[in-house]
């Protein structure tokens, strides 16, 4: 292996070793959260009309349930581990070493992604024994995983370097992630929501991962796989523009 | 970019403020390759701010800076592969082992199982074997600040920085550091070192720069800095409470217990016309001691700063 390749490896293989030595709190810990909600949402709203044609409550909560977890996970992993080195000060070692900008961007990403799939893998296997999903459409699936997953890891970058308390970190996740993520259709279809609001959910980035990630599942969505797909790439390429931006400047890591 | 033999380290015009404050004002010197050399000031003269330019933790306003012909920015990569950083601060990533920590510290430089051997060398010379497995979190303080030594060596640098490595260390372990540096430094490495302990700095060092409020105040081997003034110290006690006569007055640095201290020209002041002075002054002497310059007093000459850091550690190593 060259020596560049080396020091990407090295990086990505502590970042996995971070959160596999407490796979309790980094999986299975919000995996028992998600199911909970699905055990006690499914009970709630059992019997009421199905949400599209042939698909139950409880099915179509499923898939929202899977992705709002990948969202906060996915965001959590870059964001703590960067918050934590930094403010630990071992930051330090990574700064000295010979490791660019993209080295990071592509590590933090695999990693953030690794985590949320063992997320996603741990709820499937759950509910699935419980829980008919069909895929019918894999290809979308795995795009709106892959573009969900690098999209929040990538933003928890951005929050990792902005952070200089724990304080800002939770911030981030109490006031942007939490609220997004719950007000993104994970429990209901948008349709049903009234105009304000409706309107609202079309402004928000995490509506059209899960709205594509149902359509996975389904081939049924409130709004075409394509919109989704369009929003999710661009809710990655921004934040990836701002956190590129941010390494290769040296933006609050190198002062 | 490869000039035959580039300077170990070549600091040309490095400035940093922070705000109003004046960190570096244009700071310019080179080392050479092989050299043991000391950067010294007081405290806040800017020292860390200028290693951690060199280690690319933070930017320079103004100047450039290379490691062994590299340029800091622009050859970011081989630059830093040709460095270790010890950092003054003791930081440590609570998550890991300490041998974990070094193999990993290794990998980001790119090196591999191949160095894992030269791990367990570090551990050992620096008495930190038993401990390898120890998590970072349960090692004292100076068992941290040991690993961070062996943290920054871990890719077999060329030019290695150690900023006051021997801070809060004991005795014992200030001696195996000392070893250790002096083996490092056998093998060819250059090492730089930071320390409030002059002594070590006379001891350890070939050349040495003092830093002072940003400024290069003095780069001079440390053979020229202690010749730089031609003055000796006699100590002497005065028998029966006898008073010094008010002819050699000027010349006393410090009094204590009955203990006076005179600061004596090398040339124009023989030790010989202080004994002529006393006996024509009827004092009789009950105990003399001579004492060349050290460090110290040259370093308060040059910074007209005391060494108020540490002042204890000091007087333990005498
Ligand atoms: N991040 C920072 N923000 C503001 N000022 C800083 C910062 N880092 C250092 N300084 C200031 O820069 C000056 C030089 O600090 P530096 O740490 O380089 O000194 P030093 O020579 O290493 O001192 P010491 O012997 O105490 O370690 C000090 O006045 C310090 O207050
Ligand atoms: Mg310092």
């Amino acid at each position: 292996m060259n020596r560049d390749r080396r020091g990407f490896v090295t990086l990505l293989t502590k970042e996995v070793r971070r959160f596999w030595a407490v796979l309790g709190q980094t999986v299975m810990a919000p995996v028992i959260t998600a199911l909970l909600y699905l055990l006690v949402f499914a009970q709630a709203m059992d019997g009421r009309a199905p949400v599209y044609p042939g698909v139950s409550y409880t099915q179509f909560l499923l898939p929202g349930l899977i992705m709002m977890t990948v969202i906060q996970n996915a965001f959590a992993n870059s964001s703590s581990s960067l918050a934590q080195s930094k403010i630990m000060g071992n930051l330090v070692f990574l700064m000295m070493a010979p490791l660019g900008p993209w080295d990071f961007y592509a590590a933090y990403i695999v990693a953030g992604l690794i985590r949320a799939a063992l997320v996603m893998t741990a709820m499937l296997l759950v509910a699935i024994p419980f829980v008919h999903l069909p895929i019918q459409q894999p290809l979308a699936l795995i795009a709106m995983f892959l573009l969900a997953g690098g999209g929040l890891s990538v933003l928890g970058i951005i929050a990792g370097i902005v952070s200089s308390k724990f304080d800002h970190l939770a911030a981030f996740s109490n006031f942007i992630i939490t609220p997004l993520s719950f007000l993104s259709g994970v429990f209901y279809s948008v349709h049903a929501l009234p105009p304000l609001w409706f309107a609202a959910s079309h402004l928000n980035p995490f509506f059209y991962m899960i709205d594509g990630f149902r359509y996975g599942f389904f081939g049924h969505s409130d709004v075409p796989i394509w919109q989704s797909l369009l929003w999710a790439s661009g809710f990655f390429a921004t934040v990836s523009a701002v956190c590129l931006w941010m390494l290769f400047t040296g933006y609050k890591l190198r002062r | 970019m490869n000039i035959p033999n580039p300077a170990a380290l070549a600091i040309h015009g490095v400035r940093k403020s922070y705000g109003e404050m004046q960190a570096l004002s244009g700071v310019s010197f080179e080392i050479k390759p092989g050299e043991f050399f000391g950067l010294l000031g007081p405290n806040g003269a800017g020292k860390s701010t200028l290693i951690s330019i060199i280690a690319g933790l933070i930017r320079a306003d103004q100047g450039s800076i290379s490691v062994l012909g590299h340029d800091t920015v622009r050859d970011w990569r081989a630059a830093r592969r040709a460095l270790g950083v010890v950092p003054q601060e003791l930081v440590f990533d609570p998550f890991f082992n300490v041998v974990d920590m070094l193999r990993i510290q290794a990998g980001f430089y790119g090196c591999g199982k191949e160095v894992w051997p030269w791990i367990d060398e570090m551990l050992i010379r620096l008495d930190l074997n038993h401990k390898r497995n120890a998590s970072m979190r349960a090692l004292s303080g100076g068992m941290k600040r040991r690993v961070l030594i062996a943290q920054a060596l871990v890719h077999k640098p060329p030019v290695v920085i150690l900023d006051e490595p021997t801070a809060g260390v004991d005795v014992e372990l200030r001696r195996t550091l000392w070893t250790f540096m002096r083996d490092l430094h056998a093998k060819g490495t250059t090492v730089v070192l930071t320390t409030h302990y002059l002594e070590e700095a006379q001891e350890m060092c070939e050349r040495i720069a003092i830093l002072d409020k940003g400024n290069v105040r003095v780069i001079e081997t440390t053979e020229q800095l202690l010749n730089r003034h031609p003055f000796r110290f006699l100590r002497l006690k005065l028998a029966n409470g006898g008073q010094l006569p008010a002819s050699l007055r000027p010349f006393v640095t410090s009094e204590r217990n009955g203990s006076i201290e005179l600061r004596l020209e090398r040339e124009q002041q023989p030790i010989a016309s202080v004994f002529t002075a006393l006996r024509v002054a009827g004092v009789d002497i009950e105990d003399v001691q001579t004492r060349e310059p050290d460090l110290e007093d040259i370093f308060v000459e040059l910074t007209g700063n005391g060494i108020s850091a540490q002042p204890n550690a000091m007087g333990a190593m005498k």
